[in-house]
């Protein structure tokens, strides 16, 4: 039977692991809370300023009120299908070859490769884009900003490519080959769709990555007054405005700077949400 | 997978075709001195010939003088003239000569953001300088206070401002510091990128503008019309003939009015310091520069036609936003020069 | 998993191994070089990237040797360049941007990985990864606007007045500098330190655990001394990781740290990092040696985070593996 006297050392322990407990519950509460007041800052800020001219119409000379950031709109828009059309082929047909075609340790090869690419900084694949593309052209151009975003892109898509196609079952590759199947026409038809869910996640999120980088294009894709017609011109990019209007003195500039922070925001975020839901559905259609 | 792929190739053919319009688009980029008056300039130029697009980005004299040379823009500008170096290295890289063509004249002013103190400062060459090498400190020091009597100036910390990207308007301020001061000048020289000893950079003359905005007790550098635009505090500098001269207009011009009659054929001179009673010491020309031989024939002809129409028409625009004109004797001499332009 | 060594037999092959015409007309062999191509173009783009940055510094390189890493000055007039105040500014910068976001971050985890209800944990757990997407530009965004003024006026005074006596805290209050783009960074990999941790805790055993609980423990105490101690490797991968990412922030970075190129003791002095001075000084470096100076520290923040990313790894496998051994 338990002495009904209270040993003071586990009242300490006790309430410690109360209050050390709470604690790590309001770091979860602060975490949580950075986003909010990012989105919060963004929309108010950002909101009112968000209206018809910020869409349509190009930027006002220096100093002068009004104007918009229909340019950068289209510019990153540009950007991302470009770098898209670039980077996803490349990881996805990557992707394809570790995961189906394997051997001679080709394996371990790309895969460092792809590593290194991931963590190296933007800006350091900047350069690379510049004295690539930029230099020899003599041309700041859509081209070189959409190869440098694009090459940010490969990584994620390899290596989700490469697992997602793993996880598709033996069982259906076999069927596949069991009925006279090729095996590439097998991948073709049988696993890539199987795996097709995960690959889209998977890119999406890689281009909701490169939505929001500015550094590498700083030297690649520069900037522009005007409409960029075609590829080889320099072109205005959203993270690249905001950036410019940020650092500058006007005020008008800061409050489209707000603005077309809250739109990327809403772009990231958007493309990210449905890629989650791209997963889930997946999932949830495999279990069905 | 298909869907995304065709949407894809539809934005690009979008891109490609719907927009590779008639319009020449013409690139350059440089100083953010005369950035107001060029972003004008290229507006209206625009607005009368829609078929000529030019596309300015402010990036900075060192920038501006570094894309041109590597080609990657059509024509750079700076605040600071090319030296011997820079230029021999623009013909060995691309086999032609660099010309320089002064667009307006301008003036760097010390703007400062001090609490409760709204006069206008006067500042003597040495103070300046000792500001910006950080032996002077605080803004009651007796260098300030002397020549400032009745001003109450605080016992605060000065914050220094400068730029952190390659600068014209750094050129032209460290300029004027290594004439008058020979500690500056052994120190720190003069060029568009210096070893600051004190301060903080900010980008561009927006950067060190907002900068200062934005900092109690900050002091920086910046173009008069970015002073004036942003409703800054701007101070008086002692020139050459002891007198204390707020930038404008009139002191910009009669700096650069002895420099006229004397301008070299290439265009390439320094009125700081320049002598006279009303001359504002730290005046300047500001560049365009514009590669000799221009193969693109229509890019070439649109270019001259912008510099014709810059050196006319354009020169209107250049009071309204507190640039001054350049001298007629220049103008005539320029004219001549644009058929340098193959 | 199908290997290229054990096919399985389709119908209407022959007996034995498939022959190379028969593979060939059925596009297995294209298909294979095809993709094989492809993930080639990986290692050669990773392959031009390092080389690139080794041969477009071999100016600096020749002119500097090693002395680059250790010389403070950056002087563009005079043409002598040195990496050191730029190394130091990242590696402070990372520094407080680590001992701000790890002890948050690690409690987050804990909370979420040992404490709260599942449902509670699978929604926080999105939220802060949604904040791994803001990208770095709008962190900047909101550094310049929001977080600048808050230190200027208000957080800078206040750790001058309670702890100006240490060399840390003295120096004007400027809002930009050293302090600020490490709180920015901070906020910026706490998602990543968050997330990572949360999974290596969850992979620790339970019977690790259970059986602390059993021996009379707390929560806490089950939680602190057996639980984040098992998963000590993989925490330090996150930080690793974390770190690696700190290391090549450029945008918020430049937005608020002064850019100004020097060593000092006070966290309230501006400074400047190896990825802010090249995004503002690369497309003006006026002379072939100032560019070969920048490219030069592009490959020695391309080295400080290959190491990193490396170690990490490392170590977020070997925890993983640990976890797997015990539960076998």
């Amino acid at each position: 039977m338990m002495t009904s006297r209270i040993n003071p050392r586990l009242l300490w322990r006790k309430s410690l692991s109360a209050v050390m407990l709470s604690l790590t519950g309001v770091c979860a509460v602060v975490a949580v809370s950075v986003l909010f007041l990012i989105l919060g800052y963004l929309v108010i800020h950002g909101g009112r300023s968000v209206n018809w001219d910020f869409f349509t119409k190009l930027p006002a000379p220096v100093g002068e009120l009004g104007g918009g950031m229909a340019n950068a709109i289209l510019g990153s828009a540009k950007l991302l299908a470009l770098a898209s059309l670039i980077g996803v082929p490349i990881g996805l047909m990557g992707g394809v070859h570790l995961a189906e075609f394997e051997g001679h340790g080709i394996g371990f090869v790309v895969r460092y490769a792809a590593d290194l690419l991931n963590g190296t900084p933007s800006i350091v694949i900047g350069i690379f884009a510049y004295a690539l593309l930029v230099l020899p052209f003599k041309h700041f151009s859509t081209f070189s900003g959409a190869f440098a975003l694009g090459i940010m892109m490969i990584p994620i898509t390899l290596r989700s490519t490469e697992e997602f196609l793993r996880a598709v079952p033996l069982a259906l590759r076999e069927g596949a080959l069991a009925l006279g199947a090729s095996k590439s026409r097998a991948i073709l038809t049988v696993v890539l769709p199987a795996a097709y869910r995960g690959i889209l996640t998977a890119v999406l999120l890689a281009l909701a990555r490169v939505a929001g980088e500015t550094a590498p294009l700083l030297f690649t894709a520069f900037s522009n007054r005007f409409w960029s017609p075609g590829w080889n011109q320099p072109t205005a990019s959203l993270p690249v405005m905001i950036y410019t209007y940020a650092v500058s003195p006007y005020d008008d500039w800061h409050r489209q700077a707000w603005a077309a922070g809250l739109l990327l925001l809403g772009l990231v975020l958007v493309i990210n949400l449905l890629a989650r839901v791209v997963l889930l559905r997946g999932a949830a259609a495999r279990r069905s | 997978m298909k869907r995304f792929t065709g949407f894809a190739l539809a934005l690009l053919a979008l891109g490609a075709i719907a927009l590779a319009q008639n319009s020449l688009l013409i690139n350059g980029a440089g100083a953010t001195f005369p950035y107001p008056a060029y972003s004008k300039w290229f507006d209206v130029y625009h607005k009368e010939k829609p078929a000529i697009q030019i596309n300015y980005q402010s990036v900075g004299s060192g920038a501006g003088i570094r894309q041109v040379t590597e080609g990657t823009v059509d024509f750079g500008a700076s605040d600071g003239p090319m030296n011997d170096e820079q230029l021999k290295a623009f013909t060995e890289k691309r086999g032609t000569e660099i010309l320089h063509f002064p667009t307006v004249l301008g003036a760097d002013v010390p703007t400062y953001n001090i609490p409760g103190v709204s006069a206008e400062l006067n500042f003597t060459p040495d103070a300046l300088a000792g500001i910006f090498l950080g032996s002077i400190t605080k803004w009651n020091d007796p260098a300030i206070a002397s020549v400032n009597k009745g001003v109450n100036l605080p016992a605060a910390d000065i914050l220094v401002v400068h730029r952190s990207d390659g600068s014209g308007t750094t050129y032209i301020w460290t300029d004027y510091l290594s004439k008058v001061s020979e500690t500056w000048n052994s120190k720190v020289g003069k060029g568009t990128s210096v070893n600051w000893p004190v301060g903080l950079g900010g980008k561009g003359n927006e950067g060190v503008a907002g900068l200062v905005k934005q900092t109690p007790y900050a002091i920086g550098y910046v173009e008069l019309i970015y002073a004036v635009q942003n409703k800054m505090s701007y101070g008086k500098i002692k020139n050459s003939a002891g007198v204390f001269i707020k930038a404008d207009l009139a002191g910009v011009s009669a700096a650069a009015a002895g420099a006229a009659k004397t301008m070299p054929e290439d265009f390439r001179v320094s009125i700081t310091n320049a002598p006279g009673k009303t001359a504002y010491p730290v005046s300047s020309f500001t560049w365009l520069l514009i590669p000799a031989r221009i193969q693109d024939a229509a890019k070439r002809d649109a270019i001259k036609g912008f510099l014709h129409w810059m050196l006319t028409d354009g020169q209107n625009y250049a009071e309204g936003l507190a640039y001054a004109k350049l001298p007629k004797e220049v103008v005539v001499k320029e004219l001549k020069a644009i058929s340098k332009i193959q | 998993m199908p290997e290229n060594n054990n096919p399985v037999r389709g119908a209407g092959s022959s007996s034995g191994p498939r022959s190379l015409v028969s593979r060939l007309r059925q596009g297995d062999e294209i298909a294979r070089l095809i993709t094989l191509l492809f993930a080639a173009s990986v290692v050669l783009i990773a392959l031009a990237i390092v080389y690139q940055l080794w041969a477009d510094s071999a100016l600096s390189r020749h002119r500097f040797g090693l002395r680059f890493l250790v010389t403070s000055v950056w002087d563009p007039v005079f043409e002598q360049f040195g990496a050191l105040p730029f190394i130091y500014g990242t590696l402070l910068t990372s520094a407080v941007a680590l001992l701000l976001a790890v002890p948050l971050g690690l409690g987050a985890a804990i909370f979420l990985a040992e404490l709260a209800p599942q449902r509670i944990s699978t929604v926080c757990t999105f939220f802060i990864e949604l904040l791994a997407a803001v990208p770095s530009v709008i962190y900047g965004l909101l550094g310049v606007f929001v977080l600048v003024p808050l230190m200027r006026q208000d957080v800078q005074p206040f750790l001058k007045s309670t702890l100006g006596f240490l060399p840390l805290f003295t120096g004007p209050a400027y809002g930009v500098g050293f302090l600020t783009a490490g709180i920015v960074l901070a906020l910026m990999i706490l998602p990543f330190i968050i997330s990572v941790s949360r999974e290596v805790l969850l992979s620790v055993p339970r019977d690790q655990r259970e059986a602390a609980l059993a021996l009379g423990s707390t929560r806490w105490e089950s939680t602190w001394r057996v639980v984040v101690p098992f998963a000590r490797t993989g925490i330090f991968g996150s930080v690793f990781l974390a770190l690696a990412r700190a290391l090549g922030e450029t945008m918020a970075v430049t937005m608020v740290i002064g850019n100004t190129p020097q060593i000092a003791a006070s966290l309230f002095a501006p400074g400047y990092t190896i990825a802010a001075v090249i995004a503002n000084e690369f497309t003006e470096a006026t002379s072939d040696l100032y560019l070969h100076a920048l490219i030069e520290l592009g490959l020695v923040l391309f080295l400080l985070t290959f190491i990193l990313n490396g170690l990490a790894r490392l170590l977020i496998l070997l925890t993983e593996r640990k976890g797997a051994e015990v539960r076998a």
